[in-house]
């Protein structure tokens, strides 16, 4: 089972190969990578530098190329697949057809795996994106742990899920809400909730938060103001203040992992690009030694109670939640 | 340009549907959508009960389309979407990839829903070649990307070779989510719902604390809080898109079937005060131009 770790810069990437990741995934700095964020990803130098890095290490590295490309500049995500062979990526990580189609004709040697934004929930999707040769699909966060277990039946493809992080509550790659409200979404720009529209303002009634102008919150001051990701914040319905979308809290399924483990789930994927390289170095830390210890014996497995405490503190709002995984849909 | 009445995206009792119905079949959309592609679990009318309908309206001579579930997530979802895929008389609208799949598998053609991530003419030209007939532009696209789209699809031999659909007026769907917002909004489990969006027929708001019309929650659908109206954009549309849809939420949206057949050439224009067309002019989806 392999530990799958963001590298949203060559700190974090040192970081997560040190502490023991398996893998590590990436992106470009553009739009055809749907972390794309100022501050954010990697250069060419900083790319030869982390693909040495992690290779020299035993460690795989993923590349993301996964937002849909534009139109009238395709070429560039046609490059971007020709750039992580060049750089020698041993993965590709794609969503858009077009890419997937790309990759698969030109660079047949090249593994594929369906990106979580290419929305695959049910056997007869991921049997839709199969003909361009993907070897694993990384699922969306939206199915529920018996959901995750019915694929793996209906499917030969392996399986990757999301073990750690921001918990995005919509089927990922399927959102607009972004770009309802600044005209920029995961799919086009490659970014939610841009950070150019984020302004924070001090007032009497409390702090509040807008993006693009739009109030997404308003904080007292024995409140912990979270980044105004819209689904995340609080708004009025019929009179009631309220998270109406989604609770600012984070995926943790530390202990599902016996559950994950026997399944046959082949990679735990940590998010969080965005992150810092701290974050990236604590999560893989406590990440390895649980996936160490679930290894050894799943049936003898437990969660420390320092593992908890250490995820704690990296987890956005504090509070962390199984997510879909927890529900009993079948 | 020919004009399509979508499906009913909202959850309203059988009498409803069928009364809506009953109007809408003698309206003067080209195309009816029917079916449900929101939840599984609203089952007021059953599949057999929309192919029922189906049939009935399209001896007024309308051409039906069933439209499919967005989001799968239960095996058994995928087995009523097998019999959707298999309904042998009336095309069907993908809205997922795994119906594109049920359907070209089987060389069947289709139209390729909203919901779909078709962003480019190389998405256009792989779905063309597994069938698809009609392709409906996802909403947060602009009339730019369209025109670069359109662009590209000559350049690659396929412009013509399927129609081109627009979301034009109505809510549009923004968002599918793991949970059911409206079962949440009244604190119960999505396991319990107890069906409880069929007291919300045009769904529940979601505003800001500024009083913001935001989003509106319809199940796991997030729906622009806003309706799009794109009344006064239709004369730029015309060399670019085949068919325009307008989304019911009430049985007056049907009116506005009638109000864009007579600006199609922009000779009836209407305001469209606290509506918005963000998305066609390239600007966030909620602002209004014009």
């Amino acid at each position: 089972m392999e530990l799958l770790a963001p590298a949203g810069s060559l700190a974090a990437l040192k970081a997560a190969v040190d502490e023991g990741a398996d893998a590590v995934y990436l992106g470009f700095k553009d739009d055809t990578n749907a972390r794309h964020f100022a501050g954010l990803n990697f250069n060419d130098r900083q790319l030869n530098q982390g693909v040495q890095y992690a290779h020299d290490h035993n460690a795989h590295v993923h590349v993301a190329i996964n937002t849909f490309a534009h139109p009238n500049r395709a070429q560039v995500w046609f490059d971007g697949v020709k750039h992580a062979v060049d750089i020698g990526a041993n993965v590709l990580i794609a969503s858009n057809i077009a890419v997937l189609e790309y990759a698969a004709t030109h660079f047949p040697q090249l593994e594929l795996h369906l990106s979580v934004q290419a929305s695959a929930t049910s056997s007869a999707a991921i049997n839709f994106f199969k003909p361009f040769g993907i070897k694993r699909v990384v699922l969306p966060r939206v199915l529920s742990f018996q959901q995750v277990a019915n694929l793996k039946q209906d499917t030969d493809l392996d399986l990757e899920v999301f073990a750690f992080g921001s918990l995005c509550i919509m089927a990922e790659g399927r959102c607009y809400l972004s770009s309802y409200m600044t005209g920029e979404s995961p799919n086009t720009v490659g970014a939610c909730s841009p950070a150019k529209y984020v302004r924070w303002n001090d007032t009497e009634q409390g702090l509040e938060s807008r993006l693009n102008n739009v109030l997404i919150d308003r904080f007292q001051e024995d409140e912990k103001a979270g980044y105004p990701t819209l689904c995340k914040g609080r708004f009025n319905v019929d009179g009631k203040i309220t998270h109406a979308l989604e609770e600012p809290t984070s995926l943790n399924t530390l202990e599902l992992l016996p559950k994950l483990y026997k399944l046959g789930v082949c990679s735990l994927k940590i998010e969080g690009r965005q992150r810092s390289p701290a974050y990236t170095r604590q999560v893989t830390r406590v990440w390895r030694q649980a996936i160490d210890s679930v290894m050894k014996n799943p049936d003898t497995f437990h969660t420390q109670d320092s593992w908890n405490q250490q995820l704690a503190q990296l987890s956005e709002g504090s509070q962390t939640t199984l997510g879909a995984y927890a529900r009993q849909w079948q | 340009m020919k004009l399509s009445l979508g499906n009913l995206l909202f959850f309203w009792p059988q009498q409803q549907v069928h009364d809506f119905y009953d109007h809408a079949k003698t309206s003067i959309a080209d195309t009816l959508y029917l079916g449900e592609s929101v939840c599984s679990k609203r089952r007021e009318l059953k599949l057999n009960d929309w192919l029922e309908l189906g049939k009935d309206i399209s001896q007024q001579g309308k051409q039906v389309v069933l439209s499919s579930l967005a989001l799968l997530e239960a095996k058994s979802e995928l087995a009523v979407l097998k019999k959707v895929c298999d309904n042998g008389e009336f095309l069907v609208e993908a809205n997922d990839f795994a119906a594109v799949h049920l359907l070209s598998s089987q060389h069947i053609p289709f139209v390729a829903g909203a919901s779909l991530n078709v962003y480019n003419q190389h998405d256009l030209q792989y779905l063309y070649k597994k069938g698809m007939q009609r392709w409906v532009m996802p909403v947060e696209l602009s009339k730019d990307w369209l025109s670069d789209m359109i662009e590209g699809c000559k350049e690659l031999g396929i412009h013509k070779k399927f129609e081109i659909e627009v979301y034009g007026f109505g809510h549009l769907p923004l968002a599918y989510g793991a949970r059911c917002f409206t079962a949440r909004s009244e604190n119960r489990p999505k396991d319990d719902c107890n069906l409880c969006c069929i007291n919300y027929p045009q769904g529940r708001h979601i505003d800001s604390q500024e009083g913001e019309e935001l989003f509106l929650m319809n199940g796991i659908q997030t729906l622009s809080g806003k309706a799009q109206n794109l009344i006064n954009d239709l004369p730029h549309m015309q060399g670019l898109v085949d068919m325009v849809r307008i989304n019911p939420h009430s049985l007056e949206s049907l009116t506005w079937l009638t109000l864009f057949k007579q600006n199609m050439q922009g000779k009836a224009p209407v305001s469209t005060k606290d509506y918005c067309n963000g998305y066609w002019h390239k600007i966030p989806g909620m602002s209004l131009v014009g």
